[in-house]
């Protein structure tokens, strides 16, 4: 199999999750990226990327530090536009549609992101997650969104009697699933993770991981790590990207048990080099 | 080896005491002119100064509330005038500005924070004071062009020290670019672009040269803002350069008054920037 042409995981073979989740899903997948290349000026740091995100599944995409992992999962939300002198050739697809023809604040609002280093604004606890809901005119119980959306980060418990101290105050894991509660607040369908867990401890990683078990049933989940034991645990579906390209995309199984190309083995078993 | 030793130890020291030297030097310098103003000036510091008007020399109960008032309404009308234009520029040169552009304007600014206050004074006399007449108002536009280049870099570095990952995390969330600036870049720099501005003030409310060519100066109590207008600091100028002690004395206690306001209003902004929550380093 080519990288340009992914194993997709057909609707038949995925566990009754979709379905049960409320969401019909009309498409096997929910993103997908066409012939997607990317270009930070004159350097190309995609190329020819094509895969297809399951819905309601979690996706993980390894690969060594600068092979454009990264890169790839910030056109998803357009949040790469954020770089000047920066050129998307390809498409990107949501529910089929073409996300540069949607309106980038909503395209953002669906397709929610987490970062590398937990980035809570300085501000309280409270007004961090109630933030999304306000740019987005949320018309309900600020105070109801804000609790449900602790609760679903598993942050609740933790904070529920310092709603107005500083975000600051957390540990860097709460802080962590604090940004996680102030993406869910505005409950986007697609949730970006860039390598969220690399500045924490065993502890705090195991608390997300059980998190994204628990947040699938509810949205797509894609997840760069460049741990690949955190792949192994988490995803459905892992993608390996080297130097731009995608080697290889398939189950998790398959990727780390029995993958079809070279560079894939020599990466999972850490020959690379 | 012990010789080499020593010698390097000697040398440390040496260097050490020698920065402590200057810096207690440094900062020595602002305690020796606080005492001498207060030591030339204390006395003449008294009721009458804020509530009477300069009188001729040799009279008693002469004070300088024209001034003071006259000095609040120039630099509160230069306030109105660039803290806004100062603020808004910086916040385009931060968030805004292209390559190209962006360094035009941050040079220009520059440039005009370098260009001498007295030229600034020419400048606006040709322009506004020639046309009309003498005024607060002008007096105020000089000192706000002062004010714009300082208030637009220091804005404009606060707000580039935010870190790029809370612009991305607003923008996330389906912020709008203008939104993720006002509701958050803004402030988590509010301190620092609050402290700029303090700072900006205190710097042209001392500010004479541009003064003497716009608002001039009045004994008495002018007539509005479109009117020749008192200030602290070109009484100072006017007082010290006068052959009579009591206004010498006078031209003291003003520059005491002068000094502690801004000093005043530099603590207090620091009392009051201190609360609040910072960006998280």
């Amino acid at each position: 199999m080519s990288p340009n042409e992914p194993m997709i995981m057909s609707t038949a073979n995925l566990p009754s999750a979709s379905p049960a989740a409320g969401k019909p899903v009309k498409h096997p997948g929910k993103l997908k990226a066409v012939n997607l290349d990317f270009y930070y000026g004159a350097y190309q740091a995609l190329h020819d990327i094509s895969l297809e995100v399951p819905a309601n599944r979690i996706t993980a995409l390894i690969g060594p530090s600068g092979c454009g992992k990264s890169t790839f999962l910030r056109t998803l939300n357009r949040i790469s536009e954020t770089i000047r002198n920066t050129r998307v050739e390809g498409q990107v697809l949501l529910d089929d549609e073409d996300v540069m023809q949607v309106d980038v604040t909503a395209l953002r609002r669906r397709v929610g992101m987490v970062f590398q280093k937990s980035n809570p604004f300085p501000k309280s606890i409270f007004d961090n997650v109630a933030y999304g809901l306000k740019v987005n005119g949320f018309p309900g119980s600020l105070k109801d969104a804000v609790e449900h959306s602790l609760k679903r980060a598993a942050l609740w418990e933790e904070v529920k009697d310092k709603l107005q101290k500083s975000a600051y105050a957390l540990s860097g894991g709460q802080q962590q699933r604090l940004c996680i509660a102030r993406a869910l607040a505005v409950d986007p369908e697609v949730l970006l993770l860039d390598e969220p867990c690399s500045a924490l401890d065993p502890i705090a990683t195991a608390k997300i991981e059980d998190l994204l078990f628990v947040l699938k049933d509810q949205c797509t989940i894609v997840i760069v790590t460049h741990n690949m034991q955190q792949a192994a645990r988490v995803a459905d579906r892992t993608g390996f990207f080297l130097l731009g390209k995608l080697i290889e995309y398939n189950t998790t199984e398959i990727i780390f048990k029995n993958p079809t190309k070279q560079e894939t083995e020599d990466y999972i078993t850490g020959r690379f080099g | 080896m012990t010789l080499r030793n020593r010698w390097r130890k000697t040398l440390s020291y040496f260097m050490l005491s020698l920065t402590g030297v200057c810096a207690v030097v440094a900062v020595s310098l602002l305690f020796l002119i606080l005492g001498i103003l207060v030591y030339n000036g204390w006395q003449s510091v008294d009721w009458n100064f804020f509530t009477k008007l300069p009188k001729p020399p040799g009279e008693t109960g002469s004070g300088m509330a024209n001034a003071i008032v006259g000095s609040l309404e120039i630099v509160l009308l230069a306030t109105i005038m660039g803290l806004p234009v100062g603020f808004m520029a910086g916040v385009y040169l931060s968030e805004f500005g292209g390559k190209t552009f962006a360094f035009l304007i941050r040079y220009m600014a520059d440039l005009l924070n370098g260009v001498p206050s007295i030229v600034i004074g020419i400048f606006v006399w040709t322009v506004v004071v020639r046309r009309y007449h003498f005024s607060a108002i002008a007096g105020a536009v000089a000192l706000a062009l002062i004010l714009i280049p300082i208030t637009a870099r220091s804005t404009e570095q606060f707000m580039s020290m935010v870190p790029q990952t809370l612009r991305e995390g607003a923008l996330a969330l389906g912020a709008s670019k203008w939104r993720a600036i006002a509701t958050v870049v803004v402030p988590a720099a509010y301190r620092g672009i609050a402290t700029g501005m303090i700072l900006g003030v205190a710097r042209i409310s001392g500010e004479t040269a541009p003064l003497l060519f716009t608002s001039l100066n009045n004994q008495f109590w002018g007539g509005g803002l479109s009117d020749q207008t008192a200030s602290l600091p070109v009484m100072v100028y006017t007082h010290a350069m006068a052959p009579y002690d009591d206004w010498h004395r006078q031209a003291w206690a003003a520059g005491l008054v002068l000094l502690f306001g801004v000093l005043l209003a530099n603590i207090a902004a620091r009392l009051i920037l201190s609360r609040g929550i910072a960006v998280q380093k």
